[in-house]
């Protein structure tokens, strides 16, 4: 699982709403997997991401030069760019937890894929 | 007096497969390259040639560079329904368009198709000979020519009626071909992990293609399955996310579709599949997830949502459920520890579907997913709607005698509002859709049997 997609990720048990955001960050297995920069896409992704998500799972994971916010004209820093590319596309999470903040409730990553299955009874109506 | 023509006409010769697929997929590429559908014909129908009008010659090659359902383009010169209107057509064109491409010093080559129709090698060379009229000044080069001009000659659509003389005549200069050999190179039969019900690569280009995928795009499919849609969009450089509630498919274990294969190998799961192609640059994660209860933040993120919905009858409907809700007898998933239920009505699926599409596409975004219907109840009221999503377009593709799956595409235009999750509730539409929910039980039911028997004893 790449960080980028867990700063989409959000609980969805029943009743936490906005406050499942963002998950807890746990991890036993990371991997660092190369993937070719791609600036433009990097670029495009700046204004999605929520950064105390990012920073705070950056921190577990304990990455260094995770830039705290985008630069002014980040657009076209490449340096800035390639720190948010192996931040965002080339940590791999491969065995952890993902843990709902307000609930407690523990979905699973194994073989870095999450597992966000719920029963009926934990999910929103 | 010359004639004024009207500017910067081609002529696309379309591949005769997915009919109806073809016109939304022209469209839609064309409006992803800033052109706009324009032509002097009012409708195609079944044809393979068509006229268009588009603004430059690098819009149209962007056009070829993505399009599966046209096989080349050519700027028209001349057509006519007849030889002498074809020259005639071709002296109005005008000389400084033409010079280009005509001077001393290029090469060229003359070639002639025809359609439903075999011409003699002598035949051939007098067609082409009697273009002598036109101002070539340039050499003859049948390796490699700078520019490759075509006649084609259309003699209808019936294999069995064979008219003497042409339709349509029409001569033009070969620009380029699309993207049809995608089609082979990505096809089922070769991919590493399949499911039994990946999607035919032709179609799931013509997806995208619906979808208006573009480079650096993010799309989503939540019926992820063995990835097949992924890999189109991947191809035409978009990163990709994709979710299911199996966890086997995801995971890329358990018991394989092939035939004479048992289980699936390691090498056999959605990333493998990126990378079989050479495309894992473009995978971003899958998850297993139920669609009816997205794992997801609250925002816009998604370029397009391109799926496939399981219809209830090769892959089951599903959704996760409480203890109470699941019937004796029903296997619990043993590695993600939750019960799943087998009973997803398939208009919940559908509302469900549409809503998170409005939810977290970005405005333009578009979403693209197959509907199956029962033809014989079909009306096009049944199609789901959104307030948030303008329908795009509806192609149809017959599965049986009674029954077909439906093409859907849609684009958000209007921004996500708490209220319109709930808005189908207020509609009547949703009276037509429910009857629907037996898509299921219909097709499984006695009642195509039944048809088919009266069919054939109203034949005897």
């Amino acid at each position: 699982m790449k960080l980028l997609t867990h700063n989409l990720l959000s609980s969805h048990v029943r009743g936490v709403g906005p406050r499942g955001y963002p998950l807890r960050l746990q991890a036993t297995e990371v991997r660092i997997n190369p993937v070719e920069f791609n600036p433009d896409f990097v670029a495009r992704m700046i204004p999605k991401v929520e950064w105390a998500a990012l920073l705070e799972a950056a921190d577990t994971l304990h990455l260094v030069e995770v830039p705290e916010g985008p630069t002014e004209g980040y657009e076209r820093d490449e340096k800035f760019l390639r720190k948010m590319h192996h931040v965002l596309l080339e940590v791999d999470v491969l065995e952890g937890t993902l843990q709902c903040p307000e609930s407690g409730r523990l979905f699973p990553i194994s073989r870095g894929i999450p597992n966000m299955l719920l029963n009926d009874e934990e999910t929103e109506t | 007096m010359a004639l004024s023509c009207p500017l910067n006409r081609y002529l696309l010769l379309m591949a005769q497969e997915h009919l109806e697929f073809r016109l939304p997929e022209i469209k839609s590429l064309l409006s992803l390259f800033g052109g706009q559908f324009t032509t002097s014909q009012e409708t195609y129908g079944k044809s393979p040639f068509w006229i268009l009008s588009i603004p430059s010659e690098d819009i149209a090659r962007n056009l070829m560079k993505r399009t599966v359902c046209a096989k080349s383009i050519f700027e028209l010169w001349g057509h006519g329904r007849s030889p002498e209107e074809l020259y005639r057509s071709l002296k109005n064109y005008p000389v400084e368009k033409m010079i280009p491409y005509l001077h001393s010093d290029s090469t060229y080559k003359i070639k002639i198709h025809t359609f439903n129709k075999t011409l003699t090698q002598e035949e051939k060379v007098k067609r082409i000979d009697a273009l002598e009229f036109l101002p070539f000044e340039g050499k003859v080069n049948l390796k490699k020519p700078q520019h490759v001009f075509s006649i084609l000659e259309d003699y209808g659509l019936n294999p069995n009626c064979i008219p003497e003389n042409p339709h349509n005549i029409y001569f033009g200069r070969w620009i380029a071909d699309g993207q049809r050999e995608l089609i082979e190179s990505y096809s089922v039969k070769k991919r590493h992990f399949i499911g039994n019900t990946s999607m035919d690569a032709g179609l799931s280009f013509i997806m995208a293609n619906h979808g208006k995928v573009k480079e650096n795009d993010i799309v989503f499919d939540p019926f992820v399955g063995t990835g097949g849609l992924l890999i189109a969009s991947a191809h035409f450089g978009a990163y990709v996310y994709g979710t299911d509630i199996d966890y086997n498919t995801v995971h890329g274990v358990g018991k394989a579709s092939r035939k004479n294969q048992k289980w699936r190998g390691p090498d056999e799961n959605i990333r493998a599949n990126l990378r079989q192609y050479g495309l894992e640059k473009y995978y971003l994660d899958v998850l297993v997830s139920d669609a009816s209860k997205p794992c997801w933040r609250k925002g816009t993120y998604f370029d397009a949502v391109i799926t496939d919905p399981p219809y209830g009858i090769r892959e089951a409907t599903r959704r996760t459920g409480s203890q109470k809700e699941i019937p004796k007898g029903i296997d619990k998933c043993p590695e993600s520890h939750v019960p799943v239920s087998l009973s997803y009505h398939l208009s919940d699926m559908f509302f469900d579907l549409l809503n998170f599409a409005a939810e977290t596409l970005v405005l333009g975004g578009r979403l693209v997913y197959w509907l199956p219907v029962y033809t014989p109840e079909y009306t096009e009221e049944m199609v789901p709607w959104h307030p948030c999503l303008q329908l795009i377009s509806n192609c149809e593709q017959k599965l049986s005698s009674h029954t077909s799956r439906r093409l859907i595409t849609m684009e958000k235009v209007k921004t996500f509002e708490d209220r319109d999750q709930y808005s189908h509730l207020l509609s009547d539409q949703i009276l037509p859709y429910q009857g629907h929910n037996s898509f299921r039980e219909k097709y499984f039911s006695g009642v195509t049997k039944r048809i088919a028997k009266e069919e054939k004893s109203s034949q005897e």
